[in-house]
């Protein structure tokens, strides 16, 4: 008998499942059968769910995207690498959706601490793997995550144990050679009581349509912290699915900082749970031009009392691009002393751009401060003026208005080197603002 | 250097100023003191190029080239300076770049080279010495977070390095304690010299106890209604402006 799904990726990939990794672990086999019924009886989000208002996914369905096997690392090109690998970076590489160990690079990595592919962390850690996965996100969240936790080929794996603070940071290179490739990965974040770490996600592709779908689970024990920063500069064609999950223990601090300036049509999920004085910083900077449509959707939900949250995300968008954000900040009951900043700020540089941003609060507790603030706007006339009245003629005004915009995301950056990537992603995708290297 | 000839301006359909004479030589020190409303800050807007003003009548003439054909830039870079009411915050663009790209500006316009760095950051420091800021100004956003004392200091600061010929102060005294009007105060009279005009628009006559002005104008409702020495002012202080708003019109 042959099942009629709703999605044509399930009955393409049904039987992919077998060339998973950890095809030996059955609580694997179970939990991916289990997705992949989830996602089946759905297929892929519609206009009509409210967190998907804004951004019609149809086109990945009507595509059918291919999951490619490993690649000879001879054949990538390596300029994607020069342009995109920090060298002062432990860095993991997955092409295609596959750990490349030739490209990759953990020299010198102490052996207190275990950076690995994730197919290697269920060859060689299952049960820490087993312990976290699914831990900081469930399969009912939304149809994409079912879909990942169903087909996800490799991804990162990254366990820093108590007290340790890493060296480097680890850079995580997600590189998409092939038209029409799906590349789905999975990512597993996990640093234990007082550690510390930095870990840095880019995503880079072909100038062809291709979808990457990736899912970071994020746990921040007991009075640790993580900075993780996402670049997602994918090809101009490409479709983009990132989903950032976080559990936050007690008094530990999660950073985030989401750049996202490349993809037909980018998505990013970003939820962080906090527990009791726990705190997280949620940056982004979108930047949009000709066609793109760049989502962002933050939830942030005060679970216990005195915690901090602070967000702040900026857009810049041109020509016909749009941009949607949708943050959401909840406050329990139990959440007392809740402390919480979110801010939404737009800049629409012309006439046919446009944004839809929704922030909402949501609080059940009776002692806490919160606030949120939106604007969509254009160049401020009055500081156009300022700028001519001291010698600098209008298009330049507006070319450093607008770069000085979005570079207050980037300058928020503490690593140098990442700085400096992506002021030059920033001066790439705008090069109106051909900012005179005397501003920066 | 500077000629207003029977000038006429509107913001919309209201007329703001109308039919105002003025003649500013090089060297001079000229006080615009008047009520509120009576169009000062408008005139320091026309000169500077600010957009939304409609110039219905009249002629300004500056350095004998006609000024209201310049585009704000073109002005700023040929010598008029405005010292703003509400200094604009720049967040994102620092102070120091700022200036460097301004005087640059200026230099190029005037056909020389860039600035050397090194050259630059020396007069910078000699300047804000002379405004007692401290140098971590340079390196913050432009009026970001900065008090009405220090923005209007920074103003100030700004004249000192890009040297303007002709330096509008509007309502530079405004909001300042007298320690800070003391301050800026000296950094105007520094900038004194034979070859640099200064048009201080003020509503309070205590600015010019600090910098002594050559003649002081009266302007109400959109004209110049009386003109004379220093002595002016203090009259205006004793009097109130009912007496010259009596003699307008």
């Amino acid at each position: 008998m042959t099942v009629q799904y709703v999605s044509q990726y399930s009955s393409e990939y049904k039987n992919n499942v077998s060339q998973l990794p950890g095809q030996s672990l059955e609580w694997l086999k179970s939990f991916r059968a289990e997705a992949f019924d989830r996602f089946s009886s759905t297929g892929f989000p519609s206009l009509r769910e409210e967190e998907w208002r804004y951004t019609n996914v149809s086109a990945i369905e009507k595509k059918l995207f291919s999951p490619l096997a490993i690649v000879d690392t001879g054949v990538v090109d390596k300029s994607w690498l020069t342009d995109f690998v920090l060298d002062d970076c432990y860095t993991v590489v997955l092409v295609n959706g596959h750990f490349s160990s030739d490209l990759s690079s953990l020299d010198d990595l102490s052996t207190d601490v275990a950076v690995l592919s994730m197919a290697q962390a269920l060859d060689q850690k299952p049960e820490t793997v087993q312990k976290y996965l699914a831990q900081a996100v469930s399969n009912e969240e939304h149809s994409f995550v079912a879909f990942n936790s169903a087909w996800f080929t490799d991804g990162l794996f990254i366990h820093i144990p108590s007290k340790i603070v890493l060296d480097k940071p680890v850079q995580l290179v997600h590189l998409t050679t092939q038209a029409e490739c799906l590349s789905t990965t999975r990512n597993l974040l996990i640093v234990d009581e007082m550690a510390e770490a930095k870990v840095i996600e880019t995503f880079v592709g072909v100038d062809s349509a291709y979808l990457s779908a990736a899912v970071t689970e994020v746990f921040v024990e007991k009075n640790a912290e993580l900075t993780l920063f996402k670049v997602q500069s994918e090809g101009d064609k490409a479709y983009h699915f990132g989903g950032t999950y976080v559990k936050q223990a007690r008094d530990s601090r999660f950073n985030h900082h989401n750049f996202a300036f490349g993809g037909l049509l980018a998505r990013n999920d970003i939820h962080t749970n906090l527990d009791v004085a726990s705190e997280c910083d949620l940056n982004g900077l979108s930047l949009g031009i000709k066609r793109q449509h760049i989502d962002n959707h933050t939830r942030i939900k005060h679970l216990q009392p005195h915690a901090i949250s602070r967000e702040l995300y900026k857009g810049v968008f041109n020509q016909r691009a749009r941009g949607v954000f949708q943050g959401r900040v909840f406050v329990a009951e139990d959440a007392q002393k809740t402390d919480s900043e979110m801010n939404n700020r737009n800049l629409l540089l012309s006439a046919d751009a446009e944004v839809d941003t929704k922030p909402q609060l949501e609080i059940y507790a009776d002692d806490v401060k919160c606030a949120h603030g939106v604007t969509v706007g254009q160049l401020d006339e009055k500081s156009i003026f300022y700028l001519q009245s001291r010698c600098v003629d209008k298009e330049t005004a507006r070319n450093i208005l607008t770069f000085a915009f979005a570079n207050e995301m980037v300058d928020k950056v503490q690593l140098t080197s990442l700085r400096e990537l992506l002021l030059g992603q920033l001066l790439k995708r705008f090069p109106q603002a051909g900012v005179d290297k005397q501003w920066l | 250097m500077l000629k207003i000839e029977n000038l006429h301006v509107s913001v919309g359909d209201k007329p703001i100023l109308k039919g105002l004479n003025l003649e500013i030589n090089a060297g001079e020190v000229h006080a615009i003191m008047g009520p509120n409303g009576a169009g000062k800050s408008t005139l320091s807007h026309v000169l500077s190029g600010k957009p939304g003003y409609n110039i219905t009548e009249g002629k300004v003439t500056y350095m004998g080239e006609d000024l209201l054909d310049m585009d704000p830039e073109i002005r700023s870079r040929e010598g008029v300076f405005l010292a703003f009411q509400y200094p604009v915050e720049i967040p994102g663009v620092s102070n120091i770049y700022l200036l460097k790209a301004a005087l640059n500006s200026i230099r190029k316009h005037n056909g020389l080279d860039e600035v050397d760095a090194m050259d630059f950051l020396t007069l910078v420091k000699d300047k804000i010495k002379l405004l007692e800021m401290d140098e971590k100004f340079l390196y913050r956003a432009v009026n970001e977070g900065f008090s009405g004392g220090e923005k209007k200091r920074n103003e100030i600061l700004q004249a000192a390095i890009l040297e303007p010929k002709l330096c509008i102060l509007d309502e530079t005294d405004s909001g300042l304690d007298i320690d800070a009007l003391k301050i800026v105060a000296e950094g105007v009279n520094s900038l004194r010299s034979t070859e640099r005009s200064f048009l201080m628009i003020t509503h309070y006559q205590r600015l010019l106890d600090y910098i002594k002005p050559d003649i002081v104008h009266v302007l109400a409702d959109g004209q110049i209604v009386k003109s004379g020495g220093p002595e002016l002012a203090l009259e205006l202080e004793e009097k109130g402006y009912q007496w010259v708003e009596g003699q307008a019109a």
